[in-house]
Formats: C-alpha cells, sequence, structure tokens
C-alpha cells in the first residue's frame, strides 16, 4: 500500500527541511540537542521568535528557522529536532543528522541539560566527530543550581576540546556570552579542537585503514573519521542517507564501497561481528561521556530528584493514577466553565453596544439598508458572538493546559496510558499526540511525527481527530451546560465539567478502539519498541504562560475563527435572504437534509451547520443560530439563556443536545486538518479515510443514541 | 550464561541491577545502547504504571519508561 518512509513521513521533513539559505544571507547556525533541553527557548530567545515550547521531549518536530543579529552581522538560527543520537534511524536524527552534515552550518550548537550532562554529552560527543565548529551549551544551569549539582563548566571545555556556554534561557542568563562565543568562532577568532573519543584498537585500525582513501575524495566538509566509522554501519550506511547529496557522492564511489566492504569482511572474520562493532562504536562514546561527566560534574544532594519521585509516586500510582488524572482534566474543565461565565456576558454585552453604535454610523454615512443589513447583521454579529462565546473558555483553558505540560505532567499522561495504546497495537507516544490534539488536532497531525514507525504514524494521524480541537470545546461547554446541567441552578458548572469529562472519556476510548481496528484490518501489525522520557518536574513560568498562551494560542484560534466566521457569516446571510419560491434557500437545503439528518438525531439545519462548518468547527454554532433565525440574522442573543430558548423553539431536547455533541466529536475533520493530513500522509486515500472514518462513527454513534434512547425511555 | 542474569522486567521496583547483555537486534539495540545501556550500566527500577505495564528506570541520571517488550531484552545481575 505504499506504506514507506518516503510517503509517509521522511520525504514530508525533508521537503520541510529544504531550507533555502544562501551564504548572504547571514552565518548559518545549527541547534542541535536532545529533546527536551529548552533548546527551542534558547532559539526563541536568541531570534524573538515564539516557537511553542513544552515540558516534554519531541515538542519541535517542525523545522523552525530564524534571524538576529548580534555586532551588525546577520546570523540564520536552525532549530533542528530534539535527539539523543545521530546513530541510529528515527526520522529525526536523519534529518538532524544531515543538516549538520551537509547543510554547512558554519557554527554548531550543542544545547545539553545540564541535570543529565552525562545523556546530554553522548550527543556532543556524536556532533564533534562530524564537525569542528561545535559550541556546548550547557542549558537549565537555574534547575541545577536549584538541584545542587556543580558543572565545571571550564574544566569540560578543555574535556572536550570546544568552547562551553552555561545558559538558563528561561530566565536570559548567558545569553549575550553565548551570542559572542558564537561570533568568535563564526568569524575563526576561536578554533575549537575537539578531542575525539579513543575507540577500541579494533576500530581504531580500521579508521586508519579507511581514512586516507576518503580523504583523497572528499573535501573537508565532512570529517574523514565520521565518515569511516559509518561506512560500516549495517542499520544506515552514509551512503545511503544521504543520495539525494550532490555535494558528496558516496554511493557511485565505487573504490570507497569496495574497500569498505574488504575491512568490514576482514573485520568480520578476524575480530567480531558488524552488530558487536557498532555495539563497541557506542559504548565507547558513551564510556567516554562517563568520563568527562565524573570529571566535571559533582552532587551536592544526592537525594535532589527524591521530591520528583515522590510526586511521580502518586501520579502514576496504581490507585491514583488514573484517577488523579481524570481528576485534574475535570477541575480544569469546571474551572474554565465556571470561570468564563462572566466575561463572557461581559464581552458579549460590549458588542451588543458596538453593534448599535455601528449600526449608527452605518446609518449616517447613508449606506444601502441592504450593505447596513449584511454587514451589521450578517457579519458583525456573528464576530461578536464568536468572541464572547469562545474567548473566555480558551483564555482560561490554554493558560491551565499549558501549566501541565510546563510542569512536565503530559509524559506522565502518557506513562499512564500507554498499556492501553499498546493494547490497541499504537505507540505509546500516540497519547502525546492525542493531547496536542485537544489543542488543535491539526497541530496533533503534524506531532505525529515524533512517532518513527509508518504504520504507527498513520494510526496515530488517522485517530488525532477524536479527540475534540478547542473549535469544538465552545460547542460541547455550550451544549452541556444549558441543556445537560439545565435548570440545576448550583450545580451547572460541576454538571457541564462532568459531562464534558466524560466525553474526553470517551473520545479517548474511541481513539483506541479505532486505533486497535486499523491495526487489525487495513494496517496490520505489531506495536514497534518505544522508550518514553520522563523529564524532572520543571518550576513553571507562569507569567509567560499567560502570555503566550493567550497570545499565541487564544488569539491565533480566535483569529482564526474570526477570518471564517465573517465570510460564513456572510454566505449564510445571503442563504437566508435568497428566496426559492416561497421559502429561503437555507431552509431549502434545510428541508432536503432533514429526512437523514432526524434518523440520526438532528435536524436538517444541524447538519448543514456542520457541513458548512468544514473551514473550521469553530463556527458550527454561530451558522447554526444564524440558520434558525429566519428572518436572516441572529437576534437580540446575547446569553446561553436565549440560545437555549432559540433552540427549543426549533424543536431541540436534551437528546438532540447530546446527539450534536456526539455528532461533534465524532465527525469530519476541518478544512485545515484534512489539508495538514494530505500534507503529511502524501496520499488523498488515507486522507479521504481519515475523512470517512470519524464520519462513520459519528453516524452510528447518533442513530443508536437518537433511535435507541427513546424506546428504553418508552 | 550467567545463571544469576534477569531479564530487567523481572527487576522489582525500588531495587537497582547491572546491566550484562543486550538481546535485542537491530534498532531496538541501538536505541537502547544510546540510552547509555552498556555493559555494567546501573539501573534501577522506579515505579510501574498503573496498568503495570511500562515501567520508569533510572539510567544515568534521567527517567525512561520501557515497555515489557524491551525490558525483557535487556539482562541485569541484581544488586
Amino acid at each position: 500500500m505504499g506504506l514507506t518512509n518516503q510517503s509517509t513521513g521522511i520525504g514530508t521533513l525533508k521537503e520541510m527541511f529544504e531550507l533555502d539559505i544562501k551564504s548572504s544571507d547571514g552565518i548559518v547556525l545549527a541547534l542541535a540537542g536532545n529533546p527536551n533541553t529548552g533548546k527551542t527557548t534558547i532559539f526563541n530567545s536568541l531570534t524573538g521568535l515564539n516557537q511553542h515550547t513544552g515540558n516534554w521531549p519531541g515538542k519541535t518536530v517542525t523545522n523552525a528557522q530564524g534571524n538576529y543579529s548580534y555586532l551588525n552581522q546577520k546570523y540564520v538560527l536552525v532549530d533542528l529536532p530534539g535527539t539523543y543520537s545521530l546513530l541510529a534511524n528515527s526520522v529525526e536524527e536523519q534529518v538532524a543528522r544531515d543538516f549538520i552534515c551537509f547543510g554547512n552550518p558554519n557554527v554548531t550548537i550543542v544545547v545539553a541539560d545540564a541535570i543529565c550532562l552525562e545523556r546530554n554529552l553522548n550527543l556532543v560527543l556524536q556532533v564533534m566527530e562530524i564537525s569542528n565548529n561545535v559550541i556546548l551549551c550547557v542549558n537549565l544551569m537555574d534547575e541545577a543550581r536549584r538541584k545542587k549539582i556543580n558543572i565545571d563548566l571550564e574544566k569540560l571545555s578543555a574535556l572536550l576540546g570546544i568552547p562551553v556556554v552555561g545558559t538558563s534561557a528561561r530566565s536570559g542568563e548567558g545569553l549575550v556570552e553565548l551570542k559572542e562565543i558564537i561570533r568568535k568562532v563564526a568569524y575563526g577568532e576561536i578554533n575549537p579542537k575537539p578531542i575525539n573519543v579513543k575507540y577500541n584498537k579494533i576500530i581504531e585500525d580500521y579508521i586508519k585503514e579507511m581514512e586516507p582513501t576518503i580523504q583523497e575524495n572528499f573535501d573537508d566538509k565532512v570529517k574523514s573519521r565520521w565518515i569511516a566509522l559509518h561506512l560500516i554501519d549495517s542499520y544506515h550506511p552514509v551512503s545511503e542517507f544521504h543520495i539525494d547529496n550532490a555535494n558528496i557522492q558516496l554511493i557511485n564511489n565505487n573504490l570507497l564501497k569496495v574497500k569498505s566492504n574488504i575491512l568490514q569482511s576482514k573485520f568480520e572474520s578476524e575480530y567480531l561481528s558488524t552488530e558487536k562493532f557498532n555495539d563497541l562504536i557506542v559504548s565507547n562514546i558513551v564510556e567516554h561521556a562517563e568520563y568527562i561527566s565524573n570529571q566535571v560534574v559533582s552532587i551536592n544532594n544526592k537525594t535532589y530528584n527524591n521530591f520528583d519521585r515522590k510526586i511521580d509516586n502518586i501520579l502514576t500510582s496504581k490507585i491514583l493514577g488514573i484517577p488523579v488524572m481524570i481528576a485534574l482534566l475535570g477541575f480544569i474543565f469546571w474551572l474554565t466553565i465556571e470561570g468564563a461565565n462572566y466575561p463572557s456576558k461581559l464581552l458579549s454585552y460590549f458588542f451588543t453596544s458596538l453593534e448599535l453604535k455601528l449600526s449608527d454610523i452605518l446609518i449616517w454615512i447613508k449606506v444601502p439598508l441592504w450593505l447596513h443589513d449584511m454587514l451589521v447583521l450578517g457579519i458583525f454579529r456573528t464576530l461578536g458572538w464568536v468572541v464572547s462565546v469562545m474567548l473566555p473558555p480558551m483564555a482560561i483553558f490554554f493558560p491551565l493546559f499549558t501549566l501541565l505540560e510546563d510542569l512536565g505532567y503530559l509524559p506522565r499522561i502518557a506513562f499512564n496510558l500507554d498499556y492501553y495504546f499498546k493494547k490497541a497495537c499504537a505507540h505509546g507516544k500516540q497519547a502525546l499526540t492525542m493531547c496536542m490534539g485537544f489543542g488543535c488536532n491539526a497541530a496533533g497531525v503534524i506531532g505525529c511525527r515524533i512517532i518513527d514507525s509508518p504504520r504507527e504514524r498513520l494510526i496515530a494521524t488517522i485517530t488525532n481527530n477524536f479527540v475534540p480541537c478547542n473549535g469544538r470545546f465552545p460547542t460541547l461547554i455550550a451544549l452541556a451546560t444549558i441543556f445537560i446541567a439545565g435548570d440545576r441552578e448550583n450545580y451547572i458548572s460541576i454538571i457541564a465539567a462532568l459531562t464534558i469529562l466524560f466525553a474526553i472519556i470517551t473520545s479517548v476510548f474511541i481513539t483506541l478502539i479505532i486505533s486497535k481496528l486499523l491495526s487489525v484490518t487495513v494496517l496490520k501489525g505489531l506495536p514497534s519498541s518505544f522508550t518514553l522520557e520522563l523529564p524532572p518536574y520543571r518550576k513553571p513560568q507562569i507569567g509567560k504562560i499567560i502570555v503566550h498562551s493567550i497570545f499565541d494560542r487564544s488569539l491565533f484560534v480566535l483569529g482564526r475563527a474570526v477570518s471564517v466566521a465573517a465570510p460564513a457569516g456572510l454566505i449564510i446571510w445571503f442563504l437566508a435572504n435568497i428566496t426559492i419560491g416561497e421559502i429561503s434557500l437555507i431552509t431549502y437545503i434545510a428541508q432536503i437534509l432533514n429526512p437523514f439528518a432526524s434518523l440520526i438525531g438532528l435536524d436538517g439545519y444541524i447538519l448543514l451547520s456542520f457541513i458548512l462548518g468544514l473551514p473550521a468547527n469553530e463556527i458550527v454554532i454561530p451558522i447554526l443560530i444564524m440558520s434558525y433565525m429566519s428572518t436572516g440574522s441572529i437576534m437580540e442573543l446575547s446569553n446561553l439563556e436565549e440560545m437555549k430558548l432559540l433552540f427549543v423553539e426549533n424543536g431541540w431536547t436534551w437528546l438532540t443536545a447530546v446527539c450534536v455533541m456526539i455528532f461533534s466529536l465524532n465527525h469530519w475533520p476541518c478544512g485545515t486538518t484534512l489539508w495538514t493530513i494530505k500534507k503529511e500522509t502524501q496520499s488523498w486515500k488515507w486522507t479521504f479515510i481519515s475523512f470517512l472514518l470519524p464520519t462513520i462513527v459519528g453516524i452510528i454513534l447518533c442513530f443508536i443514541v437518537a433511535q435507541g434512547v427513546p424506546l428504553i425511555m418508552n | 550464561m550467567n545463571n544469576n542474569l534477569i531479564p530487567l522486567n523481572q527487576l522489582p521496583t525500588g531495587s537497582s541491577g547491572r546491566v550484562k547483555m543486550l538481546t535485542a537486534k537491530g534498532l531496538i539495540r541501538r536505541r537502547l545502547l544510546d540510552l547509555g545501556l552498556i555493559n555494567n550500566t546501573i539501573i534501577t527500577s522506579l515505579m510501574r504504571s498503573p496498568s503495570g505495564d511500562p515501567t520508569a528506570y533510572e539510567i544515568r541520571g534521567t527517567v525512561i519508561a520501557l515497555r515489557i517488550e524491551e525490558a525483557s531484552k535487556i539482562l541485569v545481575e541484581s544488586i
């Protein structure tokens, strides 16, 4: 079925990574590092860009590029995906390795986590084998100090032979020094002389025999020692992984291939198998990292992570782990619903008064009545509704969710849920991409790149839409509040929160069931191996979280909603005002849809709203409201109570609300998500399946509920 | 083969072991080595997830969760 790396991921990543960097653009810097070391924070601080950060490995899956100027010189900074190593063969590692090798960066900066320097040195040593111009940036120095971990940076620099800078990117500490060192290395004022890992004699002998041939054939862009080492690698000969690269065409170099093959068989027969040879290479690097780490790191407080362990023992415990997780999520929903009430009313009041003023002005400048109606009643009212209903919950929900992310809770969720994902033959990291889906399904789909296995990546991609994105949360919240919680005065927020919690848990279940279904049918296979890092908990930066989640996320989503809602408002206005015979066009279409819609507990207008809402889920309810107002626009709809009245007038019962919620959770992905799926999978087939699957699930579930509940009730 | 060796997943939580052998092949083997699981590395079993699998281990100052499939391919000597 064409399920190759090329079609499902690497191709896309490579495409993303064809950075058009010309030397005239400035000095090119590559930013490498283990996942979750604050690499993105460094990138943001240097470039002033706002890449989203979070305390969990694999956050940066796309490669960002940014610029900064220092002493009148322009620098182009490329943020590579986080990797533990350059030796294994995941998509991220290939991309990072290829860029360091063949992207010709002037300087490569490796960001390391001060708290687990030893593990990070593994990558540092590997990068040093490829290139000379390497700078080590030991980040999170503040966290290290808090945990009483001392690092002798000078000694580290001496042992590695490259410049070392200590930073705490979140507070800006050390960044100026970093820029200065980068400048010096880029201008050749400092010439790093990386000290090589001393390998076992067998390996050193091999390198010695290979090096001259390599040097004859290549320029010195990539070190011959490194090429020699990896020619023998059984998993990914160097010749394979840059087959497209025009600069160095190892694959065409038969001389080299032959020589390496001869040597390889010689070593295999005389000493050891290729596998052992490779083990030796990695072991030597790890041992060297351990040796350096022992020389420079001193831990004054051996129990520094006891506190983390205590928290973990609660958050992942057999009895409390999952209940705490559910309770936490429920609490966030409750806080969102309870807290959004008042600001929502305030905003709606504000927009109503603004609308009157706008109307006055338009009448005063004598615009035609139809234009006035279209602008004020068609566009402005929809906008006002979208903003006042959506902004407050988002402004509360996003910072809270980001807080969990920043603390490092998401990997624990993945840890707690992994067993179930394994049962579904899916990848453990799918829990992480699912969490990203809560923010935005399109982002969740892109996030699926953290999954190496193409099969499991496709499963995660196709099922991502089963968790509600924030475009659907407002719909769920509004319906849960007015129909499910209804008149139970004092408990409205609690009941609404519980309803949404139930919806979320259901959506996770559906995700698992569908994943399993895919695994035993079209995407057969066993779960692949995976390792998940549980990073130390970090002190969240509350101020930054609030600013970033409100400005970057809430306003982004809102902007999208508004930009889609405005033209949609216009279309609805037209549909409602163009008449065929006696009835408006919108009623005409709704009547066509009605027989089918009724079967699944909806009505023609609702189904039409979902169809028209394809560009963005945010606008389904606004469209529905506009459609119901057969006069062509939202009346004085300033709060949820009136929305309920309107819906009830149109024949809604609580059962209708339940069906709408189910359908909202399970229907086709929005246009952006579909487009992203197409881009990621490079396949219309999988895009179509991603469209069809949730739609079928939604129709079946709605049918069962709509037809089954009345039977039981009677 | 040494009889004192047990697969890592059988190491009781809270106790430590010394890595003696990897039976994994190919990419998984490489991944495990990359995590620093070379000969004689000390590994501590920290906690199991609510369903008993995966288990979190401390490896060279980092906490890594491994599924039973991977952990069973790491043979350790209990210490």
